[in-house]
């Protein structure tokens, strides 16, 4: 019975990233909309923060954010095979998706509708992520400090070509030198 | 042996890639420096393939290398060893974080990580809106003032981000699907 209920939560998990990458356009973060709304709200397996939390922690892994952001969720859910799945999970419709275009759609770039649907979806895409944002924001950003991390990495993303992972090691120095103070002070003003 | 050269070469663009699917577009191009299996002239519309298909890029990127040089054997191989080292990798990090997680300096860490990944996110939400919605560079080219925002795009944007907000438990995917129909019909 017990056994049972492990391998349906690890189909589960491999069904939710299946999902997940047949409708994620793009990078990663594209992926954030949609695991908010299985992960977070139908299932309740976790929570906004631990989403931002593994998608962090997955920006400064090696490997695509996407699959690092699967690995991560179905660890914390069900160990190293609940990783295994999700992972598995993800990547499975871009492989059979690809090889169809591969195989019988070889004119796929030059089909008039394709051009004009992922012109809307990006549109979507767009509108989508930022109400993601603006739901993580509330919770992740606390203090001026962290506005200021958040503004500085924005503006140094869009206006410089710094790799983003100075930008990550250089929060996370400052997070492991003022995040003990600031929290200090926040500890006092209560 | 193809198969075990695909492997590899996926194994290792999997490991030294960091930050995300377009970050392994230079690898592509070293493995075709070195192989026969991969015709280089084919990259940029591989590219264009990977971010016009449902799927992770970094994914689609290998799995349709592996799919020209080998068939679908290699398109399985190489999507298999790309993620193969970051797996390994985040479950070992995840092993150690369900240790530490409650370690000081680990949640000092996250604390300042946290503000800076979602930057980098609203970084990228900016670049999509920024060819979608936003269309400054047509604007450059043509002079004409309308052109600086795609009319079609802001007018669904606008919709979409107003449902979004009042109409939380309709599902992200009826929004994507709904995207896609309205930009086939009104031809964006």
């Amino acid at each position: 019975m017990k056994r049972g209920g492990y391998m349906k939560t690890l189909f589960e998990l491999y069904w939710i990233f299946f999902k997940v990458g047949l409708f994620t356009f793009g990078g990663g973060y594209t992926m954030l909309p949609i695991l908010q709304k299985e992960i977070v709200e139908k299932k309740k397996w976790l929570t906004t923060e631990n989403i931002i939390d593994y998608y962090t922690l997955s920006q400064c892994t090696p490997g695509i954010i996407a699959v690092n952001v699967s690995t991560y969720i179905g660890f914390k859910k069900k160990s190293y095979l609940g990783g295994i799945f999700s992972a598995l999970g993800v990547i499975t419709p871009s492989i059979i998706i690809i090889t169809i275009i591969a195989t019988i759609l070889t004119n796929f770039l030059h089909i008039e509708a394709v051009g004009h649907a992922f012109a809307g979806i990006r549109v979507a895409v767009a509108a989508l992520v930022i109400v993601t944002i603006i739901d993580m924001y509330k919770k992740s950003v606390i203090d001026w400090l962290c506005i200021l991390l958040y503004i500085l990495s924005f503006f140094l993303s869009v206006f410089t070509s710094i790799s983003p992972v100075f930008i990550i090691l250089g929060s996370a120095i400052t997070g492991l030198v003022l995040g003990t103070r600031m929290n200090e002070r926040k500890g006092r003003e209560k | 042996m193809i198969y075990l050269e695909l492997f590899w070469e996926f194994f290792k663009t999997g490991l030294f890639s960091i930050g995300g699917g377009l970050a392994t577009i230079p690898f592509l191009y070293d493995i075709g420096k070195r192989y026969d299996w991969l015709d280089t002239s084919i990259i940029p519309d591989m590219i264009a393939i990977s971010e016009s298909t449902p799927g992770p890029i970094g994914i689609n990127m290998a799995t349709y290398t592996g799919y020209m040089a080998a068939k679908i054997p290699g398109a399985i191989i190489a999507s298999l060893a790309i993620i193969l080292p970051s797996v390994i990798i985040v479950l070992i990090i995840s092993r150690l974080l369900a240790t530490f997680s409650q370690d000081k300096r680990v949640l000092n860490a996250m604390y300042g990580l946290r503000p800076a990944s979602l930057g980098l996110i609203t970084a990228a939400a900016y670049a999509v809106l920024n060819v979608s919605v936003i269309t400054y560079d047509t604007f450059v080219e043509t002079g004409n003032i309308l052109d600086i925002i795609y009319i079609k795009a802001l007018i669904l944007f606008v919709c979409l981000l107003v449902v979004r907000i009042f109409f939380k438990r309709i599902h992200p995917i009826v929004f994507i699907v709904f995207a896609g129909v309205v930009g086939i019909i009104f031809k964006f």
